[in-house]
């Protein structure tokens, strides 16, 4: 059974489809890349898939559990955690405590004090932030502010973690450094599910990738189908020679 | 007791076509200018008491002081958004921090203006009534007041609509409305048509007044009440909407007669405030709003 | 070593030293003070707590609760009615458990509306509270005079509006340090991402809404008997709401003790103006509201950093002379 699968994924705003029938299906230790052009309705997926947004209609199923109508947290303490296309942190906090959040709150059981710390401790190291631990979060750079943001979504403990974007405005080091980063977590044991405009890490570090377009799943398959899929490349193609992303 | 109904229902919609006219000043200026302005009968009271001494003092007709009162009342509005709420606009952080400011300044605003009034004036009532004439309609008894002060209200509110619909200055009025900084970058002046939005809010609020003053005494208590029925009319059409505020102007007059001819007169009010509490919780967007 | 830099380095010995004082002052006073300072003193306290549990809840959440009043009235007219028949403590408890039922209720409702329609949703219901309780009062259980509250001795009013005060703001102290005080925080950091880390964001905002409103309500109660007479419309005044805010504003949100000098200020100011020139202080309260959110939006205590940081630069300046010019342009 996937860990995560979604049947005829559809959302309205107002008349327009942002997400229009999409079936998905996420199996454990993957890691799956879900890309497209902007407002090919990408992020508006991983909200359906997180609770931030009701469905208009299909079903999204994580662990064999239907999500509809969960709330967020509560989908959170089943095991899925994510990251944020405009990196939502605690902008009022310390880099720590932006962490200790995630460690208290995300877990299904209670955890004591000493025992959230230490996770936090740990989720910080993982990510190669302990040295900053108790700076304030602002003072953080943009790159630095998205790995607490990733530490914060691991220290709830997650199965499976959504990665909106992780590598953007990142330069090439950056990127090599955070596609390392990507592949420790799956070899933790963590089924990773990730929106990614920059190429190399997808096809760095995806066994799978989704393609959507206007909202719908137009292609779906290895790197290496997907690189050589023709509507695929007529997107992006087309998509380069207008604008100046 | 159930003859009366159409004879209530009729006079609930005459009184709704003013509750219509006050409350689309309202929701002009929210809808616009994002400032809930808890102020508003306050401008509603100002001319009411000026139509007073205007005519007592002066003997100007109370049918003529619009004259001078309307462009008055229109250039404090005016001038108040153009200094205090676009002053507040720059210093606020987010959208709605602004908004609550602007809230909490335009309660500001409604001690200031009713007390200065209070010094002003007193506390007493005053009767300037005019046009009390009865006259037979649809088979009961109105009095002309009523009955033009209706009309008055369904022309201007008809004209208003209008304007907003179908002229270009009514079309980036609503294009600043949706979206301001796209509206900027077309060319409109925002800063101009706020200014404009918030005085044309007052101004309605001055022509109710006034022509309040024709039927009702009037005294520097009234302005809140007559806030808190624009309120109410506001909720229910939709913040921001200026049809839906007409027609729920005509709904509440409606049930507001119904209420206290059929039941219980001092239970109006807090039947208004019940309906604004449901109204929130059911349908926040009202009748036909948007936000 | 001077007393300015003893001062920054134990600082936390120095504020625990001030808060000392303050509470001596305040818990001596009826042994000495002559009735109008107690008075005084406890309308003060009466606004502090308003003003503070206000802030606990607002601050935290940005929603702006206009229902004060009723949480307060609510408590007034538990003391009017039950006044004698049950003992004192028990009613002020009665007041709290009241307010905050209520309080329950109304966040269960309205907390997942958006903030200007929360803002309205409580404004209306102090209004229809207030015109509803007045209208049961005089015309179902036939109170048309109000109720009368014997004279209490000013000295227990004030200990009694004392120990509530230290309570609630070591009830502040210790949310904020306790886990439930982090999920506050980061729900005023990031909402959704508070929500998406496992935090039920309504529920938490729910709980606060409620013990903040304990406090209110259990002021109301003890702060009735110094009213004398009390009636469901000056229980229920919705100017009740705005005062708290405009302290709380006004002293400076980012702090826990900027709505306590807010309250100072005000609650003085409140005391010595409100009763001769009625008039002419709600006046001025609409004018320093107004000038208080445009030039003030942080506050008296927001003004600190910047004093301080003024006085630091100007002292260095000062102690090493021509040196600074360079110094100084950092």
């Amino acid at each position: 059974m996937p860990i995560l699968e979604g049947q005829g994924v559809t959302k309205y705003f107002g008349g327009l489809a942002a997400v229009s029938k999409v079936d998905f299906a996420v199996d454990h230790g993957e890691i799956v890349g879900l890309i497209g052009p902007n407002g090919a309705g990408k992020t508006t997926l991983f909200n359906l898939i997180s609770g931030t947004y009701p469905l208009s209609s299909g079903e999204v199923r994580f662990k064999g559990q239907k999500l509809n109508g969960l709330k967020p947290h509560r989908i959170c303490r089943m095991g899925l955690s994510r990251t944020f296309q405009e990196t939502k942190v605690f902008g009022n906090m310390p880099v720590l405590q932006n962490v200790l959040v995630g460690a208290f709150f995300g877990t299904p059981t209670h955890v004591s004090g000493a025992d959230a710390a230490k996770e936090a401790s740990r989720a910080l190291e993982f990510v190669g932030l302990s040295a900053m631990a108790g700076y304030p979060i602002q003072d953080l750079t943009l790159v630095n502010q998205k790995r607490v943001e990733v530490a914060r979504a691991l220290a709830t403990k997650p199965e499976l973690l959504l990665l909106d974007e992780l590598m953007a405005g990142l330069n090439p080091a950056e990127v090599s450094e955070a596609m390392g980063l990507v592949k420790r977590i799956r070899d933790r044991g963590i089924t990773i599910f990730m929106v990614e405009h920059v190429m190399k890490a997808i096809m760095g570090v995806c066994g799978r990738i989704m393609v959507l377009h206007h909202g719908e799943k137009i292609a779906e398959g290895t790197c290496n189908e997907i690189s050589c899929n023709k509507t695929v490349i007529d997107i992006y193609l087309g998509e380069e020679t207008h604008a100046g992303s | 007791m159930i003859e009366a109904l159409p004879r209530l229902i009729v006079t609930g919609i005459m009184d709704g076509t003013i509750y219509g006219l006050l409350a689309m000043g309202l929701t002009l200026q929210y809808g616009v200018c994002q400032v809930l302005n808890i102020a508003h009968g306050e401008f509603l009271m100002l001319a009411a008491m000026l139509t007073w001494t205007l005519s007592a003092a002066f003997g100007i007709s109370p049918l003529l002081v619009v004259a001078i009162i309307g462009p008055l009342l229109f250039g404090l509005g005016f001038l108040l958004q153009t200094t205090l709420f676009k002053a507040l606009k720059a210093r606020a952080p987010s959208p709605p921090v602004f908004e609550g400011n602007a809230l909490l300044v335009a309660f500001g605003l409604f001690y200031i203006i009713s007390f200065v009034a209070r010094i002003s004036w007193g506390a007493r009532d005053y009767v300037n009534t005019i046009l009390t004439d009865r006259v037979s309609f649809l088979g009961a008894s109105f009095t002309l007041n009523q009955m033009i002060a209706c009309v008055i209200a369904v022309a201007i509110g008809v004209a208003v609509y209008l304007f907003l619909s179908r002229t270009r200055q009514g079309r980036a009025i609503r294009a600043t409305a949706e979206d301001p900084a796209t509206a900027g970058l077309m060319g409109v002046n925002t800063n101009m048509i706020l200014a404009f939005s918030f005085g044309l809010g007052a101004l309605l609020a001055a022509i109710v007044g006034i022509m309040m003053s024709w039927r009702n005494p009037i005294s520097t208590y009234i302005g809140f009440n007559n806030t808190v029925i624009a309120l109410v009319v506001v909720t229910l059409g939709g913040l921001g909407s200026v049809p839906g505020s007409f027609i729920a102007g005509i709904l509440i007059g409606i049930v507001s007669r119904l209420v206290s001819g059929l039941w219980e007169p001092l239970l109006i009010v807090p039947v208004y405030y019940a309906i604004l509490m449901v109204l929130l919780l059911v349908k926040p967007v009202g009748l036909l709003g948007k936000r | 070593m001077n007393i300015a830099s003893f001062a920054s380095a134990h600082k936390k010995l120095v504020t625990a030293g001030f808060i000392l004082l303050v509470l001596i002052f305040l818990a001596t006073l009826p042994l000495y003070g002559n009735d109008y300072y107690i008075n005084l003193l406890t309308t003060i306290l009466m606004y502090t707590i308003l003003a503070v549990s206000w802030a606990m809840f607002s601050g935290a959440t940005g929603y702006m609760s206009l229902a004060t009043a009723a949480f307060f009235g609510v408590g007034i007219m538990a003391m009017a009615f039950l006044y004698g028949t049950l003992p004192f403590p028990v009613i002020v408890v009665i007041g709290g458990v009241l307010a905050s039922a209520l309080a329950f209720l109304i966040g269960l409702v309205t907390l997942r509306l958006k903030g200007i329609y929360f803002a309205i949703f409580t404004f209306g219901f102090v209004m229809f509270i207030s015109q509803t309780a007045y209208y049961t009062d005089v015309n179902i259980l036939g109170n048309a005079w109000g109720h009368e509250l014997p004279l209490m001795d000013p000295g227990m009013l004030h200990y009694a509006m004392l120990g509530l005060t230290v309570m609630t703001l070591l009830t502040i102290y210790f949310i904020r340090r306790s886990r439930y005080g982090l999920a506050l925080l980061s729900i005023g950091g990031s909402e959704e991402a508070a929500e998406h880390m496992g935090i039920n964001t309504t529920m938490t905002k729910i709980v606060l809404f409620t013990i903040s409103s304990v406090f209110m309500g259990a002021a109301g109660a003890i702060y009735a008997p110094a009213l004398i007479h009390v009636e469901a419309r000056i229980a229920f005044n919705v100017f009740n709401s705005f005062v708290p805010i405009l302290m709380a504003i006004f002293g400076g949100m980012g702090q826990l003790y900027g709505p306590v000098v807010g309250a100072a200020v005000f609650g003085y100011l409140d005391r010595t103006l409100r009763v001769e020139l009625q008039e002419y202080f709600m006046l001025a309260f609409g004018i320093i509201l107004v000038a208080v959110i445009l030039f003030l939006p942080n506050g008296i205590v927001g003004l600190l950093p910047t004093l301080q940081e003024r006085l630091r630069r100007l002292t260095a300046r000062l102690r090493k002379g021509g040196e600074t010019e360079q110094h100084a342009n950092t």
